[in-house]
């Protein structure tokens, strides 16, 4: 444990210090390549001041209410479409094509139909999240062996109680993987609204991403991103991590 | 834990499944396979039947149809004098596959059914499960993920999730088929000491004659294309039998003569 933390400190020591020496060279322009203290003083500064905290205190809360809402629609859909053909020739057919579409094609029309407003924000990350969703649950639930159903049915499960202790269940490994899918597609789209649209009911990551650029702060550029990166990090140690843990020891897959 | 008292062997040992003229066809995109074809059949309370015959002669088809998984097209399929409607924990099914979840334990595993039948308090249930988890010789893995478990020892959880329930009957399809010789043989053993001191019914498919003559009071052979029972053996030998016996091994060269006579004349006619 010790040795895995002392590997992932010392490769992350070598890439400042490459950064570090890459600004000692003088190739490039300051103003395009900061050293990393000038990074790390900016996030110091922007950090007592309170504007980064209020940022990613925006940003965190667009995420999880439109994340959220993406599963509590997505799930059910993706139940749906797996167990009836007509929906999965409606449902399951529009998902499909909407899933390839990237999600920042989705801000022109938020921003017609909603005007700058949180709306326009969380209908975006509900658009980038959903689809993706719908289709993960969907191939969960085709890909369980129909030995568990056949077996559960004839112990007397059957309807709801089959839906909530069989279906769900086995197919958990298919939808956390959606659901990191998901998560990840919903971080893509918040950052292309937030880089796009001004909104004047909160001042997100991407918006301080995009005034950086506005100032030719590059420190400020970097600065953001570094955050960008340790949130999604953070989230997937702590969130995602110890579920694909208990999926991996229970069902005897992945590498120990 | 409440045990059955074994039943007595009288001639007045009343009927347990009654299956009378039953029919079942199936139409997959290619071909109408007549599955069963007015067959009738009856199985007395307590008795170990063996259905013995090649792939596709319907012998899975009968145990879906006594389990309730599927409905005849034509004749009746009775328990206890009922007609069969659905599943139920009354007649348990086990597979080939030892059909275990995945995402529960082993105990899990057995409390599923238990959870299903009505009037148990959760103490009750826990008490079920541990008694017959011993009783397959695997309480101390109870906690195990059944990843962890060999082949064998997962049949084993699998029967131990059948009987919790206590079902009146017990339909087994093929249940050892995926399973190594020396852990199948230790089974046989398990499988004869179980159902002496529980006296389910049971009714076993199987293609292996000797395996079925091993088990089985009756033997009934059947034929394919369309699936019918083409002749029936009493297997009058005690118990517990050993699977390598010369006594044994009469009865099922004699059975697989009869097997392989009307197989060839099926192939020739």
């Amino acid at each position: 444990m010790i040795a895995r933390w002392a590997v992932a400190s010392l490769f992350f020591a070598c890439l400042i210090g490459l950064w570090q020496l890459a600004v000692n060279a003088h190739i490039w322009s300051p103003l395009l390549l900061p050293s990393p203290s000038n990074v790390f003083i900016y996030l110091w500064s922007s950090l007592e001041d309170g504007t980064m905290l209020e940022a990613t205190l925006v940003t965190v809360r667009r995420l999880l209410i439109g994340y959220g809402m993406g599963i509590l629609i997505g799930l059910p859909l993706g139940l749906l479409t797996a167990s009836f053909r007509w929906s999965q020739d409606t449902i399951g057919v529009l998902a499909l094509g909407l899933q390839t579409l990237p999600s920042v094609c989705w801000v022109p029309l938020a921003l017609l139909w909603f005007g700058q407003t949180e709306a326009a924000m969380l209908f975006v990350v509900v658009m980038g999240t959903l689809w993706s969703l719908i289709i993960a649950t969907d191939t969960g639930v085709r890909t369980i062996p129909p030995i568990y159903s056949r077996a559960a049915r004839s112990m007397g499960s059957s309807g709801f109680h089959t839906w909530t202790h069989v279906i769900l269940p086995a197919a958990l490994p298919f939808l956390l993987s959606g659901m990191k899918q998901g998560w990840a597609f919903a971080w893509r789209s918040l950052m292309a609204a937030e880089i796009y649209v001004t909104i004047l009911t909160g001042f997100g990551l991407g918006h301080l991403l995009h005034y950086g650029r506005e100032l030719n702060a590059m420190d400020q550029v970097i600065g953001v991103m570094l955050v960008i990166v340790m949130i999604g990090l953070a989230v997937d140690k702590t969130l995602f991590a110890p579920v694909e843990r208990f999926l991996h020891r229970r069902w005897g897959t992945g590498r120990q | 834990m409440r045990m059955e008292s074994p039943a007595p062997a009288t001639e007045a040992v009343p009927t347990k499944l009654v299956l009378e003229h039953v029919s079942k066809s199936f139409q997959t995109s290619s071909l109408h396979v007549q599955a069963l074809d007015d067959v009738t059949l009856r199985i007395a309370e307590g008795e170990f039947v063996c259905l013995v015959g090649p792939s596709g002669c319907g012998k899975s088809t009968l145990l879906n149809l006594i389990a309730g998984l599927d409905r005849p097209d034509g004749g009746t399929v009775q328990a206890d004098g009922q007609p069969i409607s659905g599943p139920g924990p009354h007649r348990l099914m086990m597979f080939q596959e030892a059909a275990l979840f995945p995402w529960l334990t082993v105990l899990g595993n057995v409390l599923f059914g238990l959870k299903l039948v009505n009037g148990l308090s959760s103490a009750e249930r826990r008490e079920k499960a541990e008694y017959f988890l011993e009783l397959v010789g695997l309480k101390r893995f109870m906690h195990s993920n059944v990843h962890e478990l060999s082949g064998g020892m997962r049949q084993r959880v699998a029967l131990a999730r059948s009987l919790a329930p206590n079902p009146g009957v017990l339909l087994m399809d093929e249940p050892f088929g995926a399973l190594d010789a020396l852990t199948r043989e230790q089974l046989y053993g398990d499988i004869q000491r179980i159902w002496s001191q529980h006296r389910k019914t049971i009714v076993f498919v199987t293609h292996n004659v000797r395996e079925a003559v091993c088990l089985g009071d009756r033997v009934i052979l059947f034929s394919p294309n369309p699936g019918r029972i083409r002749e029936e053996f009493s297997i009058p030998l005690p118990r517990p039998r050993d699977i390598n016996s010369v006594d044994l091994a009469r009865y099922s060269t004699e059975i697989t003569r009869v097997l392989k006579g009307y197989v060839q004349s099926e192939v020739a006619g």
